[in-house]
């Protein structure tokens, strides 16, 4: 399983780390605490009224679907697949791909 | 006339059912869209956790697509647990399954990574090792010590260039190449910083995290990637205060 | 028996709920806002910077750990789980002050993440009662109840809320923590008169005052539905009841809550001035 490493190129390996990467600079502790939340807060606030996302679902199954992904997805060019090749599934969804 | 929870809780997730009977305004009357208040408040306020918690999903696939498939996931998965925090952690496996997603492959992974992401910013601080001990340790004794990483160290593996569609869309970064990537998640202080791994980098970090020696690490990056850059792979762990332990014994 | 001497209480001044975004400005210069309050759930995680965030506000602020997700009026048992990280948190932190509301959240182990309402009967007396009795014997200190915001009702209400409310602190040693939006949202929404609930109200038993901001909607009989949004500066007929209330029971300690559209520090500092400036009115 395992080749034997020469542990003189190890040694290097190492002391180059270490020397390209010294540890973060110690901020003070109340500076590291200025940045940004990350998502995920609970609160205890209503939401807006009574007419937006609660009171309608949208069906995803069969052809009900009408909305089309329009964010950065439309310019990245990138395959269905990640082996490289287009999508293996119906002719509807394959007709998606395309006009996506 | 009597309300119970659950008949509350399922007219609440589906709009299409009737309000429950025994629910009124302040004359008696049948309560009617006072109700979609409450519907609203639960779908609106796991629509925008869901946003806030995959924002590179969100430009990926646009808000009005985003929103309808929030709404479709929020009722399948409602959160499990009171901590926002963790909401959306079935995000990954309802992409792979969800019909009008399947042409964008690489969704699920980038749930993935945005999912360690928000780990890793709610992990346990760690204090990390001076570098120099790294050095000061002769070979032979390195390679069987064992390194201990970071509470915060979080690994994401992917057939697609996760990095590269993370940094397109939140750093303006350039188109991302076809090529799958293996992305590092540090956090030097209480920032997760994302780093792509050189080939044999996952290899070596997963050995180090299943417990295994230094040398036995090595060995299995450099069995799958000859070449395996050892030293851009450690300054990575170094720079992102990522090493809080060399064990030896 | 409840020991509520064993905390220093909050100051009967004003506070604001916590943002993270408010961070460097309240370290640097909080001008009335003399005490904070944070969501016990935002706090829940293993380290970085929230917890390190909260560690440097103890240090300059009375905080109060309010809790947004135990789900106290919930059919189902309390979660062991959620009861153990906020054992945890209060222990960690020794808060002045822990409050919950009454509502429930929590059904068949989904978290729905809204405050939902309680039909006021004696089953529900009866297992409110029992969750503070368990919640208050896990932290081992006394907690304080927070009457909800209404949008609509039960028919198969027998109690009144101030009545509801007044029954269960009797029946566990809880306090109270009045919200004077919410009492103006829900006279508005469910038609009563809001001084004669705050006349009804066991001013007594309350040790903490929220105010909000709410927004406008309306019902299918285009009624007046004010919505618990939190969103937007409190009104004058809210500032009206605070004072009304204030003038009853006496100066509490007085939140500020503004979770939606959350502006910057100097327009939350100005409606905590606000808030100190009616409470220097009413004697302590």
């Amino acid at each position: 399983m395992t080749k034997p490493v020469k542990t003189i190129a190890v040694a290097g390996a190492v002391a180059a780390a270490v020397v390209a990467h010294a540890l973060p600079a110690a901020a003070a502790d109340t500076e590291k605490c200025f940045g940004v939340a990350l998502a995920g807060q609970n609160d205890c606030a209503a939401g807006p009224g009574t007419t937006c996302a609660g009171s309608s679902t949208v069906d995803y199954q069969g052809n009900a679907w009408k909305v089309v992904a329009a964010g950065t997805c439309t310019t990245m060019e990138l395959p269905a697949m990640a082996d490289g090749t287009a999508r293996m599934g119906s002719l509807e969804a394959l007709e998606r791909d395309m006009a996506g | 006339m009597s309300v119970d929870q659950t008949q509350f809780r399922t007219a609440m997730l589906d709009p299409a059912l009737p309000v429950p009977n025994g629910l009124t305004d302040a004359l008696g009357a049948p309560a009617g869209a006072r109700f979609n208040v409450y519907r609203n408040n639960v779908a609106v306020s796991l629509t925008e956790a869901m946003e806030a918690a995959f924002p590179v999903i969100l430009k990926l696939v646009g808000e009005e697509f985003f929103r309808a498939m929030a709404g479709v996931y929020l009722r399948i998965h409602p959160p499990k647990s009171p901590l926002m925090m963790h909401y959306g952690d079935a995000f990954p496996g309802f992409l792979e399954g969800f019909e009008p997603a399947q042409h964008l492959g690489y969704l699920p992974d980038i749930a993935r990574l945005e999912l360690a992401m928000r780990e890793s910013y709610h992990a346990a601080d760690g204090t990390p090792t001076e570098p120099a001990v790294l050095q000061s340790l002769p070979p032979d004794r390195l390679m069987t010590a064992r390194i201990i990483l970071a509470p915060a160290l979080r690994l994401v593996r992917s057939k697609w260039p996760i990095h590269g569609i993370w940094a397109f869309n939140m750093q303006g970064a350039p188109q991302p190449q076809m090529q799958g990537q293996d992305v590092l998640i540090t956090r030097p202080d209480f920032d997760p910083v994302l780093t792509p791994l050189p080939d044999g980098g996952a290899a070596f970090i997963i050995a180090l995290q299943q417990g295994q020696s230094f040398g036995t690490a090595l060995g299995l990056a450099t069995a799958q990637a000859a070449n395996f850059d050892l030293t851009t792979t450690l300054g990575t762990l170094i720079s992102g205060a990522a090493i809080t332990k060399i064990s030896e014994g | 028996m409840l020991d509520a001497t064993r905390f220093t209480p909050l100051p009967p001044a004003a506070g604001i709920g916590y943002k993270p975004q408010h961070f460097a400005a309240l370290m640097q210069d909080p001008g009335s806002v003399k005490w904070l309050e944070i969501h016990a759930e935002n706090y829940m995680g293993d380290g970085g910077r929230p917890l390190a965030q909260l560690r440097h506000l103890a240090e300059r602020f009375a905080i109060s750990v309010h809790g947004v997700g135990l789900s106290i009026g919930g059919e189902t048992p309390l979660d062991p789980d959620h009861l153990a990280r906020l054992k945890h948190l209060c222990d960690w932190l020794q808060p002045a002050s822990f409050s919950e509301h009454l509502a429930w959240s929590t059904h068949d182990s989904a978290f729905l993440n809204d405050l939902l309402p309680l039909p006021y009967t004696d089953a529900t007396l009866t297992r409110v009662g029992d969750h503070i009795d368990q919640l208050q014997e896990v932290l081992g200190r006394q907690m304080l109840l927070e009457n909800p915001s209404s949008y609509l009702a039960f028919a198969e209400s027998t109690w009144s809320e101030p009545d509801f409310l007044r029954e269960i602190a009797r029946r566990t040693g809880c306090g109270l923590l009045l919200d004077v939006n919410n009492v103006f949202v829900s006279a508005t929404n469910l038609g009563f008169e809001p001084r004669a609930y705050v006349d009804a109200y066991p001013l007594d038993l309350v040790q903490e005052i929220h105010l909000g901001g709410h927004d406008e909607d309306e019902d299918d009989h285009g009624r007046p539905l004010l919505i618990d949004s939190h969103g937007a500066e409190i009104v004058d007929p809210v500032w009206a009841l605070y004072d009304y209330t204030l003038a009853q029971g006496g100066a509490r300690p007085t939140l500020i809550e503004w979770d939606n559209d959350v502006p910057d520090f100097p327009v939350l500092e100005a409606e905590a001035a606000r808030a100190a400036k009616h409470l220097q009115q009413v004697p302590a």
